[in-house]
């Protein structure tokens, strides 16, 4: 099993790290030559180019605004979730089910009730007076990132929701029942009870959504395809091994995208462990 | 958990008297939980009637048809090997959830009873690599993928869709296996029992709800991959549908054939939300197995 994993994982993720330093061309894999860092700092190299920084910033702006709105919504339908009532039942099913739907089907869902001639979120906007006229939601490159942040907010927030529940959950009832005797108010039962306890749990996933948001992929292709104003790092990096064939500069981006992830996990497992000492102390 | 929400479904009644004098709250909670199913629900539904329409009607925003047609559900099998592509998807999932169960349960046997040195590490670096961007290992795997000559089959996309699955299936069955009591591996033991009828005839059974959970995950994770599948097929037999639904487009190519996507993203959904709807429970705990624990 950790030969499979590491035939699957660790070989190509090495294989990747060499291409970065050679010239190879995806039409000839086998013919290249070493040229060092060439990819990255030399004249043409990664972090000469505009385009590779654009995406750097699309992708670091996805990321922020959409697993900043995940969280808050995420909590609070895990509140909601949380909750006794009837409607329980109905409320994890309806979460489950952009859950479960491809992304590559949301995307095209949202495309077509974001179409700007057709689609249905522009006809009720403007049947409320909200526009005056029709948006490009998903062409309008001030728009489109925000167009698919919505979506992604739309399929990612029950998964966030799910976790933080799970946390929610193992806060001991008593706390609450103490709460209630002293009859502190709702609000701070929530800000000086809840949030710390769950506090490590919300961490955890907000930490899971942010490297899973940096590495977009399907939802900004499908959507947007290979546009500039939207594309990601990874679109960027498939845009290049693939479609221009340039598999050393290509490798060279998606290495960049590797160790800036897993730099991040490395910093996030330090903070997390912190918490974690900390909510045991 | 359950002993936490038994005594919860008791508070409310508790509380009422406070409550007495309009109940804000609980309209707030019903017609936030009412926005939320409806915002979660909605476009799938609109999807359903958009894949009903057809010519001009598909233009109008009415919820229901006008006349309801399953020209579109048609037209999808009769235009594309979608039935191919569909195909082609049941068996990619099904033997990478197969594969990544039957490996991950002999790996989280050894990470969760037998010692060695290095566990700790190395069940950290099985977890890490579930935070693998998956274009790192793109270029890599498109060699790895072409030397073995399965370049535009669906060997390939098993290989790949493994880095994907196998980190999260081993990850939970390890923190479901330590759960297990030790004594069972004594009495196996005892009756000189081989490592492998240990693992497959004595914990397997046992794990079942926890083997059903990772297996719906994998088969979800596996069914829904799109960067592996668009970049290792080639002609449209070989590829799974999102690559199908993603790539549909008309002969004259001006706009997209808007009535055909919806009916084929309702076709390869609505099994997906059975499932997850029925196993909800289920999946719920895999989910939060997979990641509180961590």
């Amino acid at each position: 099993m950790l030969l499979v994993l590491a035939a699957v994982g660790g070989w190509p993720l090495l294989r990747t790290i060499w291409f970065s330093l050679t010239d190879s061309e995806l039409a000839d894999l086998g013919d290249y030559a070493f040229i060092g860092l060439e990819n990255y700092v030399g004249e043409y190299g990664l972090l000469a180019s505009p385009e590779w920084w654009q995406a750097v910033g699309n992708t670091l702006l996805f990321t922020g605004l959409s697993v900043s709105l995940e969280t808050l919504l995420g909590l609070g339908v895990a509140l909601l979730l949380n909750q006794a009532s009837r409607l329980r039942t109905l409320l994890r099913a309806a979460l489950l089910v952009p859950w479960a739907i491809p992304t590559v089907v949301s995307a095209k869902m949202w495309s077509w009730m974001l179409h700007d001639q057709f689609g249905i979120v522009n006809h009720h906007l403007l049947a409320l007076r909200v526009i005056a006229a029709p948006l490009a939601w998903t062409a309008d490159p001030q728009l489109s990132l925000f167009s698919i942040v919505l979506v992604d907010v739309w399929k990612a927030t029950p998964y966030m929701a799910l976790l933080i529940l799970a946390a929610l959950q193992m806060v001991p009832v008593d706390c609450y029942e103490a709460a209630r005797v002293d009859g502190v108010p709702r609000w701070q039962v929530f800000r000086r009870i809840t949030l710390p306890l769950i506090l490590p749990g919300l961490l955890v996933a907000m930490v899971f959504r942010t490297l899973d948001a940096l590495r977009v992929f399907d939802l900004i292709y499908v959507m947007t395809s290979n546009s500039r104003d939207t594309q990601s790092m990874s679109v960027f990096v498939r845009e290049q091994l693939i479609d221009f064939g340039l598999v050393g500069y290509g490798s060279a981006a998606a290495t960049c995208l590797f160790f800036m992830i897993a730099l991040l996990s490395i910093v996030a497992m330090g903070l997390l462990r912190k918490t974690f000492e900390r909510a045991a102390a | 958990m359950v002993k936490a929400g038994a005594v919860l479904q008791v508070l409310p009644s508790r509380a009422a008297p406070r409550q007495r004098r309009f109940p804000w709250g609980s309209i707030g909670y019903w017609v936030a939980s009412l926005l939320f199913i409806f915002v979660s629900v909605f476009p799938l539904l609109y999807a359903l009637s958009s894949s009903l329409k057809q010519g001009r009607g598909l233009f109008s925003p009415a919820l229901w048809p006008e006349a309801p047609t399953f020209a579109n559900y048609s037209g999808v099998f009769a235009e594309q090997p979608f039935a191919q592509n569909l195909l082609n998807s049941l068996l990619v999932a099904g033997s990478v959830v197969t594969l990544s169960l039957g490996l991950s349960l002999m790996a989280a046997w050894a990470f969760a009873r037998v010692e060695f040195r290095g566990r700790g590490l190395l069940l950290m670096l099985i977890l890490s690599a579930s935070m693998l961007p998956q274009v790192a290992v793109l270029s890599g795997m498109f060699e790895l993928v072409r030397a073995f000559g399965l370049y535009d089959t669906l060997g390939a996309l098993v290989i790949a869709d493994l880095v994907l699955t196998l980190p999260f299936t081993v990850w939970v069955l390890v923190t479901f296996m330590r759960q297990l009591p030790k004594e069972l591996e004594e009495a196996a033991a005892m009756d000189g029992v081989g490592v492998l009828t240990l693992v497959f005839r004595v914990y397997m059974p046992l794990l079942w709800p926890a083997l059903v959970a990772t297996g719906l995950l994998a088969f979800i994770a596996a069914w829904n991959e799109f960067l592996f599948a668009l970049t290792f097929t080639l002609s449209t037999e070989a590829r799974t549908v999102p690559v199908a639904i993603a790539l549909i487009s008309t002969p004259s190519g001006f706009e997209l054939p808007w009535g055909k996507i919806m009916a084929a993203s309702v076709i390869v959904t609505l099994p997906l939300v059975a499932l997850v709807v029925v196993f909800q429970r289920r999946i719920v705990s895999g989910l939060s197995a997979g990641a509180v624990k961590g």
